[in-house]
Formats: C-alpha cells, structure tokens, sequence
C-alpha cells in the first residue's frame, strides 16, 4: 500500500487530461439551455425596438397590437413602473446616470426596447411588435467619440460633453521632460474597432412568480447569477430572498453574459405584473444590435526609447466608446480602467501617465468582452516595440528581450502600483522565438509564391486575473466582487455535492473542480458532482468572469476539501482505533499509513449518516465543510507568435501558422486548457481581420446578421502548437492562475505585427483592428521600397 | 394565423402527426411541438448551422426548412444518435478530442458529420475542414472538431465491411 512521503498534496487527478464529465450530455442533445427548459403554460415575449439611434419619444400606440388574437399585453416604461439599473462607480471622475429598462422619453441606440410584447407564442408576439405603433422625434446621432452635436440635448443631460468617466489614475511630473531627452519617441494612434462577443446562445430569460415560495423565479443564461438577482430585486423593488436566479447550461459567455440585461428584467417584471409564467429567447439580430458590444477603441500614445531600445517613459490618451448607458454591474468605466491600468504589461517602463475616457455615443452599452481591454494594449504596447524596433535597428525579439521584467525583478511594482508575482516572461518569449526558428518560419517567410508576401509576427503580454476583493475594491463599485466560498456535502453513499458561485458557460467547471477535490478526497472526481447556477442552492458567489472561477472557486474548493479530509480522517481514525495524522485518503480507502489496515471511505459515510451510534458525540454531526479564497489577482503570461500571407492581388490574409507559448501556473486539465487557448485565439482572429460592429453615420447598426457579422469558420483558423511552462501561483493553495483570455489578449498583436512585418518593404504600418482586405489593398498600392533590415 | 396543416413526421425512427401553421419553422417544430430540444437554434438565419438536422439522410438548417416543406421526410436529429445509450464513435471522438466546450453548437456538428461521412467516406484534412466550415463555433477554434471528425473517417474506413 503507498504511503506519503511528503506533506505536498498528492496530485493523482490535478494535471490530467481528463474527458470533460459534461460532454456526454451535450454530445446527447440533453443539455438544458434557458430556451430548452419545459413550461407547459409559458407566455412569449418580443420587444418592440427603437428603429432610430437618437430621438425623444412622443407617444407609443399598442391598441392595434392588443387587438391581435394571442396577445396577452404590451407593456411600456410606464406599465412597469419605471423601473432601472444603474451600474456605477464612486468616483469623482465618475457621471452616474442610469439605464432604463424600458426607453423612458428618449431613445438611445437603434434596438433599445421601448415596449414588451407578451402573446401566447413568440409568432404572435412578433406580429404584435409590428402592429406598435412609436412616434419619435429624431435628434442627430452621435456615432464616433469625435461627433459633437452641441445644438441638441446630450445624450445624458448629467454628461453635456458626452463624458461618462474620465480618470487621471497615473500621473508624472517627471514624464515630459524624460520624453523630450528620449532619443526617440514613438508617436502614433492605435485604434479597434467595435464587437460583439457572439456566442452561439444568445440571452434569454423565463420568470415565473411562485406564491408559495414568495419568489419570483427567473431562469437566465448569465455568468452572474448572484449579481443577476441583486439587479432584479433591485430594480422590481424586491428583497434577495424573493428572487432566485436559476442558471441552466450556458451557451458561450465571454463575458456578454457578465452583466445585467434590460430584456432580462422587462420579462421578470412582465412575470410578476401578469402574475403568469413569461420567457424570451434573444434572437441573432437582437444579439448583435441590441444587447452589449465592446472594444471600440483609440490609444495616442507616446513612448521614449534610449539609443539601445530601452523604454524611458510612456504618456498615453485612451478613449473607449462605451455606448449609449452604463452596464450594470461592471460599469462603463470598466474598459477605461482597465486600460489605464494594466497598460505596461510584461514591461519595465520607468515613467507613466495615463489619460482614460469613456465617451456615450447612440450605440449599444459596451460590457466586458474576453480579456477587456487588454487585447488593445498588448497590441499597441506591441506595435510599439515593432515601432521602436524599426526605428532603431534592433531585432525584434531584442527589443522585446531588453525591456520584459527579468526573473530577478520579481515582486516586481510598476508605476501603475501593480505588483507582479512571478513569472515566466522573458523564458516565454526565448522559448518562442527558439521555436520560431527550429520550426523554419523565417525560412518559409522567403517561400512566398509570386503574388504573395509573408510576415512573422510576435507578441510577449501578460494577462492579469482572478481579482480578488483587494483589487477590485480600488475600483470603487457599489458591489465589491472578489472572494468565492465552496461548500461541500458527502452524501450516505459517499458521494460529494459541491457548491459554488462560479457559473461555466464552457469551461468545464464539472470537471476540473472535481478534479481538485478529488486529490484532497483521495477519491474518483466522477464521485464529486458540481452544482452552480442557483442561487437557492448555493450561498453566494460573483460568478465567472476574468479567470476566476478555477482559481478563486476551485481554491475555495480546494480548502473545503481540506477540511472534509479532516473529518474523513477524525472518523476513520475513531473506528480503527489510531490517531487521525496516521490515516491516509486515496484511491477510495482511509488507510492507516504504518499497518495498512483501511475502510472505505464509502464506509465513512454510511456510518457517519446511518449509524451514528458508533461514533462518540460531537459539534458537528454530517460530513460537510466550507472553505473560501480571495487571492488579490495574479498574471498569467505568454508569447504569441504568427506566420501570415498576404495576397498582394485581393488583399486576403491567410494565417498559415500559430505558435503559443502560455504560462498559467498548475494546470488541472490540459485538455481544457488547450481548448481555451485555441478558442481564444480564434476570437482574436477574428477581432483582427473580420469581424466588427460597423454603424453608419446615423447610428444604424450594418452587421445584424452573421452574414455581415464574419465569426470564423475553421476555414480561416490556422493550426496552432502550444507550449506550457508553470510558474505556480502562491496566492492559492492549488497554485493555478487564470487563463481563459490570454489566446484572445495576445491574437491581435501578433497578427497585426506579422502584417506589419511583411508590408515592412512597402514602407506602410497599421496600427488599427480590424485589418480589413480594403484597407489591405489600399497599403499593397504603395511602391515597393528596397528591405532595410 | 393561418389556418394550420396537418404534417407526418418520422423523426429519429418515430412517427408523428403534428398541426402547425404554414409559417412555423421545422426546428420550432422540433424543439417546440416534439420537445427535441437538443436542436439548437443559434441565428434563424442559416448561417451558424447549430440548428442542422438530417432530412432524408441530408444536413439541412432546420431554421430554414418550414414544418410543412418536411411534411413525409425522414429527420434524424442529435437525440437519435445514441439510441442504444451508448456514445456513437463520432460522439466519443468528440469528447476525447475535446471537439466542444459550451456545447451549445455541438449537435449541429455532429449531424453535419454524421451526413458527410455517409457520403465521403475517406475524406482528407482539408476536405474536412472545408466541410466544417458550414457551421460556427465560437469556443473551440474548431481543431478539436476537425481532429474528431478526421479521426472517426479514418477508423469507419478502416473498419468498412470490405
């Protein structure tokens, strides 16, 4: 029988590649979506939408629609009271002001619901939709962040310039005078352009009220289900208790769904109005148009070099278009501070200042998208050193090599106050330019056919996660996210329920986190089952979002697990007469470590629940624990590299190759990992050369469909090879770090600078997402200038 | 409405009778009528593909085929794969590839497949790719599909009755 040797937590399930446990129900189409959940007696929902971007409501006329057969009400702003969100921060530099559930005098963005439909079958309700009738003024639509319209009311009338934050958080006296001895400055404007997260399931909502539990109960595809139901009973006047957010599976969240929607509120409120079970299914266009977008974006930046290529200082001026309203919970502030933030990177820069605003325009409320922000600033603080590199003469890879904090920096504090735990920095980049050049990339570079041109891009960032209550309580919310809590339950037949706030819409939660308490257990994780996505069963929690939920819901897990270990132990060693420090947990026994005697663990359980007897009296009588983590946040890292090709006839780009060096400290499941690695390039990907959320001069949105849309097929994804190196993360007792955004923080910088790299002889630079065959074109006509480097 | 249509069904081996207006779509018939709710509906505008079913052995988006159009066809949907309990060897393929992480688009892949294979097959890499193409996915990045899908062809071809 194995003995432990050491005190280190034995690791017989963490590190596995491990089959995910919920791939079976949806490979069998018995995965259960909000739109999927039975109700036999359900009314359908549609919304009647603003068909303009900006315009002050004078009346909407429902009494041709109520005439329909089938409709059952239509129900505006004023049928439910007026009710609202406000998601903001307390800052100074912060205007409040609030998004209506449904549009109360003005309208905002074209798709903002102004009324509810609710008809026995979702046909219907659409017909009724059409049958609204909403006279609007129209006022001159504020599109881009530099339209001004000084003639007109404001958007908000508490923002008269159009200003919704503005935050000065870095500031250096010193940063002008050091730009000014810099031998070089990069001057240059970065700009990406607006997106939707598109995940294949869009939101949708079903609420009912249930009398006898004095509950309103609403079924949502959220991340959130705790911050859904504080929303809810916030705005519908109700205390927590009565309402319970119940999350069925989720179809893609990518931080869409880390937010309150309006829709989803109307249909609670619709609910508990008609007294009558209600339910509605976001439609495609309604998803692209109407509910949250992001990334739309401009950084003018600054940055000193010295001679050798060593960064002396950096000033930038970030704007962000957060749209027409401010997104509960996360705020409008959220890209702003964000970028501010966590600008430098892996970088050593001595001097920093920052500038960052949220400016309204008549478009949807932007909201977190998969790795907020930080797509941007790595490409710029990429394009940067590409610059630089260029500029100076220095190699690439050199450039990048002379300012990455080194490993004898860490704890390394940046002028931001940042500071950075260890990790692998400088031995990812190595690491990737070494496979660059085994692999024969800067061979095949040179094997472009005729008509065509090649570039090889790099792109070494970080990717901070996991925040906890210590950072995110800088940020100033009303609500301070940060810890998570786990409570675990062993069951009569020895079987572990889990509970925790966290909320997968694909991660594999089911798997992974049983996968750390198995370890600890000594148990098989398909004995562990994880129950999320409810608020009635589960304490509380602040959902999934930001790699969090393996790191802060699988470290509280982890503790839990500890101390159900503990008792399994207390009991085991009470029946076979030994001290608990000699019992040891694993493969299903308890076993007395010198003589080998054991029991089950399954005969724990049943003793502990049925024959109570036999055990002595004590505090606590059933096999059930807690545990709780709240780590201050922490970097995951990693170098992209990519090989492109440009069509010089079409300006078509083709990704022929992608290489991913990643570090996020111990990894539970490879498998998982890979797979959000890869699935987060394939959104950078996209990001870069295909999609955006384009709206013409009066606000009317062009891509409401994925035929305008371009998500990217398998047709425009490259194979991608990664590499894993593990710098375990102290903040938890698992030692993982986060790492669901990295592919898509790190997919836009590399591209861009392997396009830049190969359209480096036609002497044109881009430094704007998304890179469009137009745009290509455009630059390809430029005469072709003798290579320099 | 319209009046309603008296439409016949086989639908994974089952037959059915349903009443549904003219305009009812056939996934609507599907997941609403039937309470197959494994075929999910991701755009309604047969682009993303999640809604792909078998119609006399054919991948159709059943977003775009109406109730009535399928009146006396043959439907397999995702439901109808494992229909002994155990996993089809394209399903575990999926699984051991880690071809799906939401699995929101996964059983409008597996039908797509399932109907590709039975007319190719011994299709190569890229013919694969360029199949898998048709639908959207927006977790994966698809190499995980493409492996699986890839892996099943060559095992079934292997393992052809010669």
């Amino acid at each position: 029988m194995a003995t432990a040797s050491s005190a280190r937590q034995s690791q017989q399930w963490v590190g596995q590649p491990l089959q995910r446990r919920e791939d079976s129900r949806f490979l069998r189409g018995t995965g259960r979506y909000t739109d999927d959940v039975p109700h036999a007696f359900a009314l359908h929902v549609a919304f009647v939408r603003s068909p303009i971007a900006f315009g002050v409501i004078r009346s909407i006329e429902v009494t041709r629609a109520l005439e329909i057969p089938g409709v059952v009400a239509v129900l505006t702003s004023a049928d439910l009271g007026h009710p609202s969100l406000t998601g903001f921060l307390d800052r100074d530099e912060f205007v409040t002001t609030s998004m209506p559930i449904l549009a109360h005098e003005r309208v905002r963005f074209v798709g903002e619901p102004i009324a509810i439909v609710v008809a026995t079958d979702r046909y219907i309700a659409e017909d009724a939709v059409e049958a609204v009738a909403c006279e609007i003024d129209e006022l001159t639509a504020i599109v881009t962040m530099d339209d001004q319209v000084p003639s007109q009311i404001p958007i908000h009338d508490a923002a008269p310039d159009g200003v919704l934050v503005d935050l000065r958080m870095f500031t250096d006296d010193e940063l002008e005078g050091v730009l000014a001895a810099s031998p070089l400055v990069v001057d240059e404007t970065f700009r990406s352009g607006r997106l939707q997260a598109a995940p294949m399931e869009g939101r949708g909502a079903l609420a009912e009220w249930i009398d006898r539990d004095d509950q309103l109960v609403v079924t949502v595809s959220t991340q959130l289900p705790h911050q859904v139901r504080t929303g809810i009973a916030q705005a519908l006047g109700l205390v927590e208790r009565q309402v319970r957010v119940i999350v069925p599976d989720v179809g893609g969240g990518f931080g869409f769904k880390a937010v309150l929607g309006r829709e989803e509120v109307a249909v609670a409120a619709a609910a508990r109005i008609l007294g009558r079970p209600v339910r509605w299914a976001e439609d495609r266009l309604e998803s692209l148009t109407a509910s949250f977008q992001g990334r739309e974006q401009e950084y003018t930046v600054r940055a000193g070099f010295t001679e050798d290529g060593v960064l002396t200082g950096l000033a930038a001026d970030i704007r962000c278009n957060v749209g027409a309203y401010s997104a509960f919970p996360f705020t409008c502030g959220l890209e702003p501070i964000m970028a501010a933030t966590e600008f430098l990177g892996v970088y050593k820069v001595p001097r920093y200042a920052s500038r960052s605003r949220g400016i309204a325009s008549n478009k949807p409320p932007s909201n977190a998208y998969r790795g907020v922000s930080r797509p941007q600033i790595v490409m710029v603080m990429e394009g940067l050193m590409d610059r630089a590199a260029d500029r100076l003469g220095i190699d690439r890879v050199e450039i990048r090599r002379r300012n990455t904090i080194r490993p004898e920096d860490f704890p390394y504090t940046g002028p931001n106050g940042i500071t950075y735990e260890p990790g692998s920095y400088l031995e990812a980049l190595e690491l990737c330019a070494a496979q660059v050049q085994q692999l024969g990339w800067w061979q095949r570079r040179e094997e472009a056919a005729p008509g065509f041109i090649r570039g090889i891009g790099i792109a070494n960032f970080s990717e901070r996660n996991a925040y906890g209550t210590a950072t995110m309580g800088l940020r100033r919310m009303p609500m301070t996210p940060g810890f998570e809590v786990a409570h675990l339950t062993m069951d009569a037949s020895g079987d572990v329920t889990l509970t925790s706030g966290t909320c997968s819409a694909g991660q594999g939660h089911e798997t992974t986190f049983a996968q750390i308490v198995a370890d600890r257990l000594g148990i098989a994780p398909d004995r562990i089952k994880l129950r999320q996505g409810d608020t009635d069963l589960t304490s509380f929690g602040w959902g999934t979002f930001a790699g969090r939920s393996l790191v802060i819901g699988g470290g509280a897990a982890a503790v839990a697990a500890r101390k159900l270990a503990t008792q399994l132990k207390e009991v085991a060693a009470y029946l076979l007469s030994v001290s608990a420090d000699d019992i040891e947990l694993s493969n299903g026994n308890a076993t007395v470590r010198v003589s080998g005697e054991s029991m089950s663990i399954d005969d724990i359980a049943k003793t502990v629940h049925f024959r109570s007897h036999l055990l002595p009296a004590r505090e606590e009588y059933l096999l059930e624990s807690h545990g709780s983590a709240d780590p201050s946040g922490m970097f995951s890292n990693g170098c992209h590299a990519a090989l492109v090709e440009i069509d010089a006839g079409t300006g078509a780009v083709c990704v022929l190759d992608y290489l991913v060096v990643e570090d996020c400290g111990v990894i539970v499941n490879p498998l998982v990992v890979d797979g959000q690695v890869r699935g987060g390039i394939a959104q950078g990907i996209g990001s870069t050369l295909y999609e955006e959320a384009e709206y013409s001069s009066d606000g009317q949105p062009l891509a409401g469909s994925f035929m305008s849309y371009l998500v990217p097929t398998a047709a425009e994804m490259p194979p991608i090879a990664i590499h894993h190196l593990e710098t375990p993360c102290y903040q938890t007792e698992t030692g993982v770090k986060g790492m669901g955004e990295a592919g898509t923080i790190g997919a836009p910088a590399v591209i861009l600078s392997a396009l830049n790299d190969a359209l480096r002889s036609r002497g044109a630079w881009l430094e704007h997402v998304p890179v469009t065959p137009a745009d290509m074109q455009q630059l390809l006509a430029l005469p072709i200038e003798t290579e320099s480097s | 409405m319209s009046e309603s249509c008296e439409i016949t069904l086989t639908v994974n081996g089952v037959r059915h009778q349903v009443s549904v207006e003219p305009r009812r779509t056939l996934a609507d018939v599907l997941r609403i009528d039937l309470g197959l709710t494994g075929t999910h509906v991701g755009c309604e505008h047969g682009i993303c593909g999640a809604c792909t079913v078998l119609m006399d052995d054919q991948p159709v988006r059943a977003c775009l085929v109406f109730g009535v159009q399928a009146d006396g066809s043959s439907i397999r949907t995702v439901e109808g794969l494992a229909a002994n309990g155990e996993l089809t060897d394209l399903q575990q393929a999926f699984s051991r590839h880690h071809a799906l992480q939401c699995g929101f688009c996964t059983p409008g892949f597996l039908m797509l497949a399932e109907g590709y294979l039975a007319e190719t097959p011994a299709p190569d890499r890229v013919a694969v790719r360029e199949m898998v193409s048709a639908n959207l996915c927006r977790c994966t990045g698809y190499q995980g599909i493409v492996d699986a899908i890839v892996d099943v062809a060559e095992q079934r071809f292997h393992e052809r009755p010669i």
